[in-house]
């Protein structure tokens, strides 16, 4: 048992659907599905080199949830030194679900809204094997 | 003759509401208010992304919207690709305006939505001066 929560970073995609879906996912995990035992953290404060998020990163075991190719949660944990315990991309989703088209941005429509349900699923299954917990 | 756009970079904010809150206003800008005259980049890729996402700061003046006090959208922006032409710090829009951030960071209320107009707004103000003083 983890004794500190999972470190869930989604990315920031700002310009499709697809980084608001890994948000989504992520906050879904965070505030709802396994609220207390994951928690998440600034991207860019990881890119800005915050001390308090660095240290936050490297004693967490953490998912990166990636919306495009790029992989910018995944790299950016990497670089700030903090261990990588599994992974998720939005694409991937997206291939194994082909009949679902996502295309809102801002607000997610039902196959965005499907597709980020699908996804905080998995990722709560995997809280759950990592054993996250700490803030209850 | 073509005008530059102008960039629009919101923070990435994961860690609270007041992210979600500048991240929707800022979607707001690029596809309904400031629709082709506008352009934006998903923060951590100034880290992740190759020397042509750097360059983004110097292709188009850039507004920063941060969410919070710790500015990380301006300091990523001037720390990787070059000075800001604005800043528009939502944290601090809000405590003048003495209101509370969403209470959530996934499902906003119409109050909510009224921030979202108000942010939207301020980053169009500036967006109107960067293009005033290009025509000057």
């Amino acid at each position: 048992m983890n004794e500190r929560p999972i470190l869930i970073i989604p990315c920031s995609g700002i310009g499709k659907p697809f980084g608001t879906i890994g948000r989504d996912a992520t906050f879904r995990v965070v505030d709802e599905l396994r609220k207390g035992r994951a928690d998440t953290s600034c991207l860019s404060l990881l890119v800005m080199g915050d001390e308090e998020a660095t240290e936050q990163i490297r004693e967490s075991d953490c998912i990166a949830v990636d919306g495009c190719p790029l992989e910018c949660a995944r790299k950016n944990i990497e670089i700030a030194g903090g261990r990588i315990a599994a992974y998720f991309r939005v694409m991937d989703l997206l291939r194994d679900n082909r009949g679902l088209k996502p295309k809102q941005v801002t607000f997610l429509d039902d196959d965005g809204t499907r597709l980020a349900e699908m996804l905080a699923e998995r990722i709560a299954v995997k809280v759950d094997e990592l054993g996250g917990g700490g803030l209850d | 003759m073509i005008k530059p756009k102008v960039g629009v970079v919101s923070c990435s904010g994961e860690c609270c509401s007041l992210g979600t809150l500048s991240r929707i206003a800022t979607r707001r800008v690029l596809e309904d208010l400031k629709a082709g005259e506008t352009v934006t980049i998903c923060l951590p890729l100034f880290l992740a992304g190759d020397s042509g996402e750097r360059m983004f700061a110097k292709q188009f003046p850039t507004v920063a919207v941060d969410g919070c006090h710790k500015l990380c959208a301006t300091k990523a922006i001037e720390k990787y690709s070059g000075a800001t032409a604005a800043t528009v710090d939502v944290e601090s829009m809000l405590e003048e305006q003495g209101s509370d951030p969403p209470a959530s960071r996934r499902i906003f209320t119409p109050e909510d939505m009224a921030m979202v107009a108000m942010v939207a707004g301020a980053i169009v103000e500036k967006v109107d001066g960067i293009k005033e003083a290009q025509d000057a």
